[in-house]
């Protein structure tokens, strides 16, 4: 596992081929977008399959945060790597759906755990699709 | 009321002292760390009332929202928020002003989706939505005031 910390900055953890992060505290707009771009340069330089992004700590996400995470999604997936959000909290998911943001394209997992199995399922999909061609 | 202290918003280690006592404050959008202040201040309101989990992340979506609003759309203001009421019902009062261009049309702008700075436009009507209260006044070259209100009911 190799990580990489700056102040200010949120932290990216690698797992295999597996971009981790967790966000922690209350998000300053400026935070998320180094975040954004951080995490384009890490996912091209590592190419990284999938980006896990633990939300468990957030207790408001508005649309400006959700924008972003969609953002980040759009992101990876040209980068050829899939996002899954996990742990949003229900009062969190309820807010959005009241706010009006649907997340569309966005993927979502209760925990890290089963947010792996989905990137891995992926991983291994693609690769099953790849050998048959 | 309570004048400003200037404490450091970063991180999330000042939230207690932050919302001690968030009745009666003033609170200034001028950053996107302020932005943050407000959400925080937000939060300590709606526990200080005994608000439940959901109404408070309602309320505190809206807060964010709203000071978003103030910060890009009217160049900066002010959030004005205190808690009234007696035991039985308690509330909290959210006032967001600035003295910006002020809205045209505010049918329109309350309409999901319709926005002028390139943003999803869901930040007025989901405010709207997430409020038990929710009040605007605007008018070209007036500013904006937006209050909003929820509250917690003991019998
Ligand atoms: N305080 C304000 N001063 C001037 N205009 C405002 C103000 N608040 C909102 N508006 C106008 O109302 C429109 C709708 O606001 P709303 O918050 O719904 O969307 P947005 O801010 O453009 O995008 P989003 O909030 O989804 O990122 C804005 O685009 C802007 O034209
Ligand atoms: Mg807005």
């Amino acid at each position: 596992m190799t990580h990489y910390l700056e102040p200010s900055r949120i932290p990216i953890f690698q797992i295999g081929d597996c971009l981790l992060l967790t966000i922690q505290v209350d998000l300053e707009d400026r935070m998320i977008m180094t975040l954004k771009d951080d995490l384009a340069e890490r996912i091209a330089k590592s190419h990284a399959k999938g980006v896990l992004i633990d939300i468990s700590a957030l207790d408001v996400v508005d649309s400006f945060i959700g924008r972003m995470l969609a953002n980040i999604s759009a992101i990876a997936r040209i980068l050829d790597a899939s996002t899954v959000i996990v742990g949003m909290r229900p009062a969190v998911a309820i807010t959005l759906v009241e706010l009006g943001m649907s997340l569309q394209g966005v993927r979502t997992a209760l925990d890290v755990d089963r947010g792996m199995e989905l990137i891995r399922r992926d991983t291994s999909e693609e690769a099953g699709r790849l050998h048959e061609a | 009321m309570r004048p400003e202290q200037g404490r450091p918003t970063r991180g999330g280690t000042d939230r207690e002292s932050d919302g001690a006592d968030a009745a009666g404050e003033v609170i200034p959008i001028h950053t996107g760390a302020d932005v943050s202040r407000v959400r925080r201040v937000a939060t300590a309101a709606m526990a200080t009332i005994g608000a439940s989990k959901i109404e408070t992340t309602r309320m505190v979506t809206a807060a964010s929202e709203l000071a978003r609003n103030t910060l890009e759309h009217g160049g900066g203001g002010e959030m004005r928020i205190a808690i009234v009421g007696r035991m039985s019902k308690r509330k909290v009062e959210m006032t967001f002003i600035d003295q910006g261009p002020g809205i045209p049309d505010i049918h329109r702008a309350l309409t999901d989706g319709y926005s002028t700075g390139g943003g999803l436009g869901l930040g007025l009507s989901g405010a709207k939505r997430l409020c038990k209260e929710f009040e605007i006044k605007s008018a070209p070259g007036e500013g904006t005031i937006v209050k909003v209100a929820s509250w917690t009911e003991r019998p």
